[in-house]
């Protein structure tokens, strides 16, 4: 007790060198400061029971990971169900998202998908006033026609993401009245399993 | 007695309700008291509780059962349970929880549910806890039968426990309590190996250390909870590396050792600052780089290669990236670490100027003798009035860095507050839950104003367990770090900060039948804090100090840890 708070003024004091980017990662003056944002598939191995859903969303949004999109159903193991998490975040998020999701107690294995097997399923509602050129293009994306009614004929199809959308903007000339898309589901390519990896 | 008469008997005991197979699961993982509030639902419970051995102590709300569990917890090492009914009791253990969580403090929630024909049809006192508590606890469950429930328990105590520590809860709907079975515990809980880092990221990180010029320790709130004090004490000793805690660190290494720089962060100390600022290598145990610490990432160490010991992967690279990420249990990977260094850093330089930061930084105050009491006056006369082992606790805001700049912290798990959450209100019942955990040792609480008013009920608890505990009110007629912050960023405009309206906190002690005192004056302090103390039983002291005090050093919030204000000219 002595009389306050003593000691050089901020300006006075030695500077600190360097700096870190807003991810926390020292910048490396030759190399990009920034990681870029990258799209990542996320195949989780989960307890098949209720909730597990509501459990892995409710992580993804209150965590701020952006999720494009997310599948879930059951495998070849009665106990378990197989999630399929489309993210898009720079490295850091992807890896944060997967550290996290290691930590629910459901959520028996992670694994990033890269080369892997991906596919979305879609339902197209389409006008149905050009029967000839709908078929074709059906048919050109690997779709066949499901239901047909007086007006609108429903067009199903699978295909990666990016097929799905070009089939999409290629029945918008006939006219689309509403699309169901589920969203990726995923495999590891070839004999690999779609477990945990070691990172 | 026969052989059948005996066999008959032991088949008797065999069937049990729900709730006694819960109670049962305590008994067998050590649980010795709970902390609750009764209610509806959670009857059947209570009734197996008072039949056990276990101790109950009442609470005036289930908050307050949540941070008294909560504090018995950081004491004891051990998970604290609480206690509450549905809906009302549920959400009233949200904030302790969260609290709990934030901190990972061991702890076990129990609540009780509407009878499972009933859940999700808005019952009476129905609310979707596990729904609720998701995000706030380490994990939780809903017991779905009664011959299930036991295990259910079981597993809930030993996730709190392990690894990342942090609350868990069992949501008991009534009739899985009430229902009869003859199930015993199926299984024993799986005990886990001490993980370890690999060696090859233990060898890297400990070459880097040795290179080091400038390097410094960062001990957090894992190093208490991972039992490490002995580990890193040592390895800072041997190798002569300067340490830093955070706020839930304090206490994980000896603040009277020449090599302590104490708390960094906001309103840490400027050697503690500084430290982090300058160093070239950093030696982070058992943190997750909250924002109260790191201040804005892009000025946090910015020079240094940051080696991160942590049970927690998640933690690692989350806020700040780490170099050379250690996962695992903070004393085996420094006990790995410290086999693994070929050398101790060459830093004579560096711990010069450390100790020279020390003398340029000094923790000091002004205490004209004709001005109001100096808050800092008091906790040091606390201080020195009590022995090491003595339990501090407080609540949130300025009375809480007092506590924590002014007291001198020299053993693990005496430290007691709420650091991540914040919670205004935590001091007292976490005194309560102290106490509970150890008896033997004195138990002081620092509260402001503001916070005491929050939770000061739990006085009524205080006294009917007979605790002796004493409690500071730090009363300067404000929520005083609101107070602060509006005099230095919204031009001195107090809108609902100032609480001259609040009542005398000596007479209300004296309603709840604990003493109650007053500290006006410098002459009153020695003799109060003696009176206070001596009294057997809970006290409150109030303690008029000068409401223009504010805490400093300051970083503020996003700021650079090296450019901290010494005062409110400096922001």
């Amino acid at each position: 007790m002595t009389g306050g708070l003593q000691g050089p003024d901020p300006e006075e004091r030695q500077q600190a060198t360097g700096r870190r980017n807003s991810q926390g990662i020292r910048i490396d003056p030759d190399v990009e400061a920034e990681p870029a944002e990258r799209r990542e598939v996320l195949s989780a191995l989960v307890d098949h029971e209720p909730g597990v859903l509501s459990e892995v969303a409710g992580l993804f949004a209150r965590r701020q990971f952006n999720i494009e999109s997310l599948t879930v159903g059951p495998t070849t193991d009665e106990g378990m169900a197989r999630m399929t998490i489309v993210v898009r975040e720079p490295g850091p998020g992807v890896e944060q998202a997967k550290r996290q999701l290691r930590k629910l107690a459901p959520v028996h294995s992670v694994s990033e998908l890269s080369g892997a097997v991906e596919r979305e399923l879609a339902l197209i509602k389409v006008e149905d006033d050009d029967p000839a050129g709908v078929a074709a293009v059906a048919e050109m994306y690997g779709g066949e026609a499901v239901e047909a009614g007086p007006e609108v004929v429903t067009v199903e199809l699978t295909g990666s993401e990016e097929a799905v959308d070009a089939a999409i903007a290629a029945f918008e000339r006939f006219g689309v009245r509403e699309v169901a898309r589920t969203g990726t589901a995923a495999l590891a390519g070839g004999t690999q399993e779609t477990r945990e990896s070691n990172d | 007695m026969s052989e059948t008469e005996s066999e008959t008997r032991t088949a008797e005991r065999a069937v049990q309700t729900g709730a006694e197979a819960a109670i049962s699961a305590l008994e067998d993982a050590g649980v010795e008291v709970g902390f609750g509030v009764q209610g509806g639902a959670i009857m059947p419970v209570y009734d197996a509780l008072g039949q056990s051995d276990i101790r109950h102590v009442t609470m005036a709300h289930e908050q307050g059962a949540a941070h008294a569990a909560d504090a018995y917890g950081i004491v004891t090492g051990e998970p604290g349970l609480c206690l509450a009914t549905s809906g009302p009791g549920a959400t009233n253990l949200v904030t302790g929880l969260a609290d709990a969580d934030m901190d990972s403090d061991p702890m076990v929630a129990l609540t009780g549910q509407v009878p499972t024909d009933m859940v999700g049809n808005d019952a009476f006192q129905e609310t979707d806890t596990t729904g609720v508590t998701t995000p706030i606890t380490k994990t939780n469950y809903f017991a779905t039968d009664a011959g299930t429930v036991g295990d259910t328990v079981r597993d809930a105590v030993a996730a709190a426990s392990e690894g990342r520590q942090g609350p868990t809860l069992v949501d008991l709907p009534k009739d899985v309590t009430q229902a009869e079975t003859a199930t015993s515990p199926s299984h024993e809980p799986e005990t886990k190996p001490t993980p370890e880092a690999p060696a090859e990221a233990v060898d890297e990180a400990a070459r880097a250390f040795a290179a080091a010029e400038k390097p410094v320790i960062l001990a957090g709130g894992g190093v208490i909870k991972g039992e490490a004090t002995p580990e890193l004490r040592q390895f800072a000793v041997d190798h002569g590396v300067p340490v830093v805690t955070t706020m839930p660190g304090v206490g994980a290494f000896d603040e009277t050792h020449p090599l302590a720089l104490g708390m960094a962060g906001m309103h840490g100390t400027g050697p503690a600052n500084m430290a982090l600022t300058h160093c070239d290598f950093m030696l982070a145990v058992g943190t997750r780089f909250d924002d109260r610490l790191t201040g804005g990432v892009e000025t946090f160490a910015p020079a240094a290669r940051i080696a991160h010991i942590d049970i927690d992967a998640s933690e690692v690279s989350k806020n700040v990236h780490a170099d050379y990420p250690l996962i695992g249990d903070a004393s085996a990977v420094l006990h790995q670490l410290d086999s693994a260094v070929p050398r101790s850093p060459d830093a004579a330089d560096w711990q010069a100027q450390c100790e020279t930061w020390e003398r340029e930084y000094p923790m000091d105050y002004d205490a004209p003798e004709d001005e109001p009491v100096k808050p800092q006056f008091v906790v040091e006369a606390v201080d020195e009035a009590t022995a090491g082992d003595t339990v501090v606790t407080t609540g949130v805001g300025q009375h809480q860095m007092w506590a924590v700049q002014y007291w001198t912290f020299t053993e693990p798990r005496t430290w007691v507050s709420s650091h991540g959450l914040g919670t205004m209100g935590y001091g007292l019942p976490a005194a309560i839950g102290a106490k509970v955990a150890a008896p033997e040792r004195e138990v002081v609480s620092f509260e402001g104003d503001g916070s005491f008013l929050m939770t000061c009920q739990e006085l009524s608890v205080a006294v009917r367990e007979e605790l002796d505990i004493t409690v500071f009110v730090l009363n300067n007629e404000a929520i005083g770090m609101v107070r602060q912050w509006q005099d230095a960023f919204f031009e001195g405009r107090r809108t609902a900060s100032e609480y001259p309206w609040g009542p005398d906190f000596a007479t209300v002690a004296e309603a709840f039948g604990a003493a109650g005192f007053t500290i006006d004056t410098y002459d009153d302090v020695a003799d109060t804090v003696e009176a206070a103390r001596e009294y057997d039983g809970p006290s409150v002291v109030d303690c008029r100090i000068d409401p223009r005090e504010d805490v400093y050093p300051m970083v503020p919030s996003g700021g650079d840890n090296g450019a901290f204000a010494l005062r409110e000219e400096h922001l």
